[in-house]
């Protein structure tokens, strides 16, 4: 009988049990995290400050889930070393497991970058976890001005989670421009322009330089007084009980399309790891739930004896700050085709004759068929591309196409 | 397990699926107080092609990326293998729009939460009422490979 061991509670953790035991009923599984929840979606914490879900709801897999996958937990217990020869993990109880297979599903943790007087600052917070939401929701109040430094996806959906809870809100960021990391200008200037326009202040092309316990002394010369602080400067793979016991990392845990790390009978899955981007090129760690779920998944099945490869890895994200939404994926490289019109904003980037990404913002009905042909790396020549670009739709590929998906299983 | 199948080459384009549908999820047992003078929503919607008509709606991939993306725990595919979603467990963060192949996952009329064909396992229909109204039979509901 086999020994599993998981380290971590989320996403990847979980879709790597559900591969497990995809083909091993009876293997012994030892889930330990540092986190005392049960698990959660991480990303909805925003939504339960904005008051669309609560805890219970945001249950990512239902109450008596450990128990049917005949998984132990190990919950508010810190994994503190891997032995990769003896293949133990000693955890922060003082026990040591061993394992026969062990997947490292650690996740990430806020960044924080050094700043003069950061450490007078009392009312400090990070928007990562479930308990920096309850903390949140416990200290703000509505006479609260609230400084948040970083304008990237978790700067904003923290913004999103408190502004109807405080008085006024300002987003910090060294960019010149929004959500840099998923944007172009462009694409920046409309959702910010959204954003003011409900009340959120911007402080761009700026950095904090110096803190005092309630005001920020900027790069520019400004003064920015605050009640709280938000830190959402960016996030760091946790990569130090996979590289302590000596297993190659760089950014992040390195691995395989097999989700094997370079340690014999040690995984790597999600935040903490590194994907192949297929758009890019390049291998980067690619932060995002749904490749969470994907390695988790093939290293679980792979953990189990099973064989499958994750080689479809891209950046993808779907954002949506007070209603507004926006979808993209991929690289904006190559011709582009842009439409915007009615408030709706479209941007599809094509190279060697592959749609490479895509912004879209408003409209973003279907936007899946364009994240397939990425994906999938789907040769323009095979579809109608004149017909995709106005709007994303299946008339547009071959009858055979359709054949193969509408009348058999898929 | 049964399965809704499209033949394109029987479908006339009436459209008339996607307004069976939008009664059969209404809650309503009169079609005309259910519809009538109201913008429907539905989960199957048929589209116009050149020279060509055919019905989209969820295909309940075996293995559903939308399932696996869903960053809530609110998509999830039943024993019998449906695609549910739980629309208390939704944030509306429609990345399961974002990742579905078929464009077959949509805001609902609101637009807060995400929907999708559950093959009328919800509603008072019990089966699709999409493949029961179609005139030319060119929706199915039946067992294949």
């Amino acid at each position: 009988m086999k020994r599993y061991v998981i380290i971590g509670n989320s996403t990847a953790a979980i879709h790597a049990v559900e591969g497990i035991r995809s083909l091993d009923k009876e293997g012994t599984i030892l889930l330990v995290s540092d986190e005392t929840h049960f698990t959660y979606g991480r990303p909805l914490i925003s939504y339960y400050l904005y008051g669309k879900t609560d805890e219970e709801h945001m249950k990512y897999r239902p109450s008596d889930w450990y128990e049917v996958n005949g998984v132990q937990t190990k919950l508010g217990v810190r994994a503190e070393k891997i032995d990769a020869k003896e293949k133990t993990v000693t955890l922060s109880t003082g026990e040591t497991v061993g394992y026969d297979k062990l997947l490292v599903a650690t996740g990430s943790r806020p960044f924080v970058p050094p700043m003069e007087g950061l450490d007078r600052v009392e009312q400090s917070y990070s928007f990562m976890t479930m308990d920096d939401a309850l903390r949140i929701e416990r200290d703000f109040v509505k006479t609260d001005n609230v400084l948040v430094i970083g304008a990237g996806l978790i700067g904003l959906k923290c913004v999103e989670g408190i502004l109807s809870r405080v008085n006024s809100v300002t987003a910090v960021d060294m960019a010149d421009r929004i959500l840099p990391s998923i944007l172009d200008e462009e694409g920046s200037r409309i959702v910010q322009t959204y954003l003011e326009g409900l009340g959120v202040k911007f402080c761009l092309s700026d950095s904090a330089v110096k803190f005092e316990s309630n005001s920020a002394t900027m790069k520019s010369g400004k003064t920015l007084s605050f009640d709280k602080l938000v830190l959402a400067v960016g996030v760091r793979a946790n990569i130090e009980l996979v590289k302590e016991a000596g297993g190659a990392c760089e950014r992040g845990i390195c691995c395989n399309e097999k989700q094997e790390t370079s340690l014999a009978d040690v995984y790597a899955a999600g935040d903490c790891a590194i994907s192949h981007d297929i758009t890019a090129g390049v291998d980067r760690v690619l932060a995002l739930l749904p490749n969470a779920a994907f390695q988790g998944r093939t290293a679980g099945v792979n953990m189990a004896g099973g064989d499958v490869s994750f080689d479809q890895a891209i950046p993808m994200n779907a954002m949506g700050l007070f209603g507004l939404h926006m979808m993209t994926a991929g690289v904006y490289e190559g011709e582009v085709y842009k439409e915007h019109k009615d408030g709706n904003y479209k941007k599809l980037f094509c190279q060697d004759g592959v749609l490479k990404g895509f912004i879209l913002i408003g409209d973003v009905s279907r936007a899946g068929i364009y994240t397939s042909l990425i994906r999938n790396r789907t040769p323009l020549c095979e579809v109608d591309f004149d017909l995709l670009k106005t709007r994303p739709q299946l008339a547009a590929f071959s009858k055979t196409y359709r054949r193969e998906n509408f009348t058999k299983e898929v | 397990m049964k399965r809704i199948y499209v033949e394109e080459k029987w479908c006339l384009g009436c459209h008339l699926c996607e307004y069976e549908c939008a009664f059969a999820n209404s809650g309503m047992t009169d079609m005309v107080k259910a519809l009538k003078g109201k913008t429907i929503h539905p989960k199957i919607r048929v589209e116009d092609g050149k020279n060509v008509h055919f019905a989209v709606n969820c295909r309940h991939c075996k293995d559903a990326i939308c399932v696996n993306s869903c960053i809530a725990g609110a998509l999830s595919r039943s024993e019998s293998g449906v695609v549910e979603i739980d629309r208390n467990k939704c944030v509306g963060c429609f990345t399961c729009v974002l990742v579905c192949p078929y464009g077959a996952v949509m805001p609902d009329g609101d637009g807060h939460v995400a929907q999708k064909c559950e093959l009328c396992t919800k509603n008072l229909c019990g089966e699709p009422n999409c493949v029961a109204h179609c005139p030319n039979r060119a929706i199915v509901y039946e067992e294949r490979d």
